[in-house]
């Protein structure tokens, strides 16, 4: 018997954020999210922590920028259309430096789109999705179990970098069950010095995201982007499956990539030498391993549930050194390993001997 | 001369609560006797060192420099969403938000009323002065029919623009609130009111009977293109007879505080 | 062991839930698993449908084309999963309401009287797992004891009610399977 349970995604990001220590949650209905939300209003007053039903997307934001300012590990969750609505808070919170994570279970859109899972947010997730200049650590889990040691990561990278965290999912891994070890309930911890907790023996603190003097607005976003710079040499994740021999790089994230999994074993399995190149973490993209395997790889193929956001990032690591074949479904449709499949042979129809070679 | 020295005493002074600050408020602008009256209620209550502040987007938006204890800074109409996540992770704290006509009466209405009908133990303090001051004078939610402002050069036309919304009278229908009431402060007497409803509003809080929301009619001399005398004329005038001033709501157990 | 099975039916008629037993059971037995619901307003009324997939590999994609085992609970199902099933596949029918024969060689069809056999146990309920039961007894690629430990450690407690007639229906289903693979063989 494995120590091992059933979990359905969205109830796994409760739960991890809860071990995790997140003290405050507010958040609104919105499939396919909604179960991260009934889960907290159920365990949250349990363990006497905040759970708080916003009348919207940007109230709940800003109740979390709140609890934020206070110094508590706190959290909201949705999904696409409110991530939309989000977008002021959160570049609100990314100058004010207080740490914050927020998940987006993402759906199909643009508009209000429809339930399925979608990746069609990379863009406004990886780029700064609000106005003036900010990113935000994003990482893209692909099971459950990594839904679960990436909420709890993102609480800490949060804390570490004093910045807002992105854990980037979508309605598949929301709604699917899969069996994950949890990690331990941790301490909760107490409120950093810059927090907002009453000028108590100590000088009045203030946060703010106003500057009206330019130079020194200038300064807060030097600042700003020395985190990012460290973020990115710091916090680059990535994983591979089956490249080590490979001549075609399948490029996925999330979702994508493990439904490319599959279709790379049955590839394999064909005589097809295809391995994965899966960026955990989508900002800060993993530029440099990719510029690295497109060194070693004759050709790539970037799957993506979106009309091809990733694909531009994939672009830039490799700098046209490669063919790059794009498959990208959209509006919530979910790519078969079969339509995989399809696009990887194509590929390697284009290499006869390498197949005669393996068949050998 | 002895005797003198010996005999003087301090009649006047700044609060514990204000920062040593020159704001950057008009000349004979209200914020800044409100400002005043907010601190002075925080030194009365000793309860400047667990007193956390939310400023609007608005002219009081700097308000964080002038006051003495933990302030925040708010998205434009988010200050009662913020306030409510800083209050409910520390219960024992008290929060209030300073909030003008075009902040909490337009683009913050939806948090404005959802946080008073949760009967969030917050306290607002809410500053009408009929019109947009920081970005120059248009048309606020309260601004009067007739009202000339840059954004209704022909005067506000409620068939286009809509009516002035009175907000202590909606806020009053909310079963959240606890303490409702409209001041101003265009004379002595009336300050004088404006501070013990204040003073109140805080001791809502602390009690935690629920919402506290202090309205103040206020001016703005600047865009109204008025002395400072005569806009208060016309607070007097024009702004009480639709904003009368009055308690709207005085939940139970409030009388006693 | 690799095994994709699709649970379908009308909303309220158990898909999700026998699916989810199942992937317990799998898991029990030290197998990669998961389960995905179809999910929104299909959900409220309309069809209802999961999937299952059990392994010795890591899952890839849980949503999967052409399942290996399939359980259709009604017509439009029987009429959606009955051409995919895989060939050398299993396809179990709920005889109570589809009327609908396959034609198929290449696939084993078991016909069962899900609805009927729920309602002599006494909870037209379980037809579901009546039919889970019939999938087990003729491609056992889990135990039935494992399903049943998964029934009783799963239930929350103010349901436990609802625990023995669900194992009686596993049982029959499970028999009527077995007789119709000596049957077959």
């Amino acid at each position: 018997m494995s120590s091992k349970i059933l979990m359905k995604g969205n109830e796994a990001i409760a739960e991890s954020a809860i071990r995790a220590g997140c003290q405050a949650y507010f958040g609104y209905p919105i499939t396919p999210q909604t179960e991260v939300l009934e889960y907290m209003a159920r365990r949250m007053p349990q363990l006497g922590r905040v759970f708080l039903q916003a009348e919207s997307e940007l109230a709940a934001i800003n109740m979390l920028y709140g609890a934020a300012c206070a110094g508590v590990r706190a959290m909201t969750s949705t999904s696409s259309p409110g991530f939309s609505l989000m977008q002021e808070g959160i570049s609100y919170i990314a100058c004010s430096m207080v740490p914050a994570v927020v998940v987006n279970v993402m759906r199909g859109g643009p508009g209000l789109g429809n339930i399925q899972p979608s990746q069609a947010d990379y863009s406004q997730m990886t780029k700064g999705g609000g106005h003036g200049d900010y990113k935000v650590l994003t990482l893209a889990p692909s099971t459950i179990q990594e839904l679960v040691d990436h909420v709890g990561l993102a609480f800490d990278l949060a804390d570490e970098y004093r910045q807002v965290v992105f854990v980037i999912a979508d309605g598949m891994l929301g709604q699917m069950m899969e069996p994950v070890e949890l990690p331990e309930m941790r301490e909760l911890r107490p409120p950093p010095a810059w927090a907002l907790t009453g000028a108590k023996g100590r000088p009045k603190n203030i946060i703010t995201s106003l500057y009206l003097n330019a130079p020194e607005l200038e300064r807060v976003n030097q600042e700003l982007q020395a985190v990012y710079r460290r973020i990115e040499a710091n916090e680059v994740r990535y994983d591979t499956y089956l490249l080590e021999d490979a001549e075609i790089a399948v490029v996925a994230y999330g979702t994508a990539a493990r439904i490319a999994r599959t279709a790379i074993r049955r590839a394999r399995e064909a005589g097809i030498r295809v391995g994965l190149f899966r960026p955990i973490t989508v900002y800060p993209f993993p530029y440099e391993a990719l510029a690295e395997v497109a060194g070693r790889v004759q050709e790539m193929l970037v799957v993506e549930m979106s009309a091809g956001q990733m694909l531009e990032d994939v672009r830039m690591a490799t700098c046209c050194r490669v063919p790059i074949r794009f498959f990208g479904k959209m509006g919530g449709v979910v790519p078969l390993p079969e339509d995989i499949l399809v696009e990887i042979e194509a590929l390697a129809q284009g290499k006869p001997a390498l197949v005669a070679q393996e068949g050998a | 001369m002895v005797e003198a020295e010996k005999q003087e005493r301090i009649v006047f002074s700044r609060p514990k609560a204000l920062t040593d600050t020159t704001t950057h408020y008009c000349p004979g602008c209200i914020h800044g006797i409100v400002h005043r009256l907010i601190a002075e209620a925080i030194d009365e209550l000793g309860i400047q060192d667990r007193t956390i502040g939310i400023a609007p987007v608005g002219c009081s938006v700097l308000a964080y420099h002038y006051f003495d204890v933990d302030f925040a800074e708010a998205a434009h109409g988010r200050a009662p969403a913020m306030a409510t996540g800083l209050k409910r992770v520390q219960p024992d704290k008290i929060v209030f938000t300073y909030q003008g006509d075009g902040d909490l009466a337009a683009i913050g209405t939806n948090e404005i009323i959802h946080a008073v009908n949760r009967g969030e133990n917050i306290t607002t303090f809410f500053i009408n002065n009929a019109i947009y001051g920081m970005t120059g004078g248009q048309m606020a939610p309260t601004t009067l029919p007739g009202q000339v402002t840059t954004s209704t050069p022909f005067g506000r036309d409620v068939r286009a623009a809509g009516y002035p919304l009175r907000v202590c009278e909606l806020m009053a229908t909310l079963a959240g609130a606890a303490y409702v009431v409209r001041r101003t402060a265009i004379n002595p007497r009336e300050i004088r009111r404006l501070k013990k409803a204040i003073i109140t509003a805080f001791k809502v809080q602390m009690a935690g009977l629920g919402y506290s929301l202090v309205e103040v009619v206020s001016n703005c001399p600047t865009n109204w293109g008025m002395t400072p005398i005569e806009s208060l004329e016309w607070i007097e005038k024009n702004m009480l007879p639709y904003y009368p001033l009055g308690d709207f709501k005085v939940a139970e157990g409030v009388e006693n505080l | 062991m690799h095994e994709e099975v699709i649970i379908s039916g009308f909303g309220g008629q158990g898909a999700l839930f026998a699916g989810q037993l199942l992937t317990y059971a799998g898991l029990a037995e030290g197998r990669h698993v998961s389960w995905i619901p179809s999910y929104g307003p299909e959900m409220r009324g309309g069809t209802a449908h999961c999937t299952v997939i059990i392994s010795d590999e890591p899952i890839g994609s849980p949503i999967i084309y052409r399942p290996t085992s399939c359980i259709v609970l009604n017509p439009p199902s029987f009429e959606k999963y009955e051409p995919l099933v895989k060939p050398g596949g299993f396809l179990i029918v709920n005889s109570s309401l589809v009327r609908q024969k396959s034609a198929r060689t290449d696939i084993t069809v078991v016909e069962v009287p899900a609805n009927d056999l729920a309602y002599e146990i006494g909870n037209v309920r379980v037809a579901n797992l009546v039919l889970l039961g019939a999938l087990l007894g003729i491609n056992p690629f889990v135990k039935l004891e494992s399903v049943i430990q998964a029934l009783e450690e799963h239930v929350p407690e103010q349901r436990r009610h609802i625990i023995e007639p669900n194992k009686r229906a596993l049982l029959a289903g499970h028999r009527i399977a077995q007789e119709s693979r000596q049957a077959v063989h």
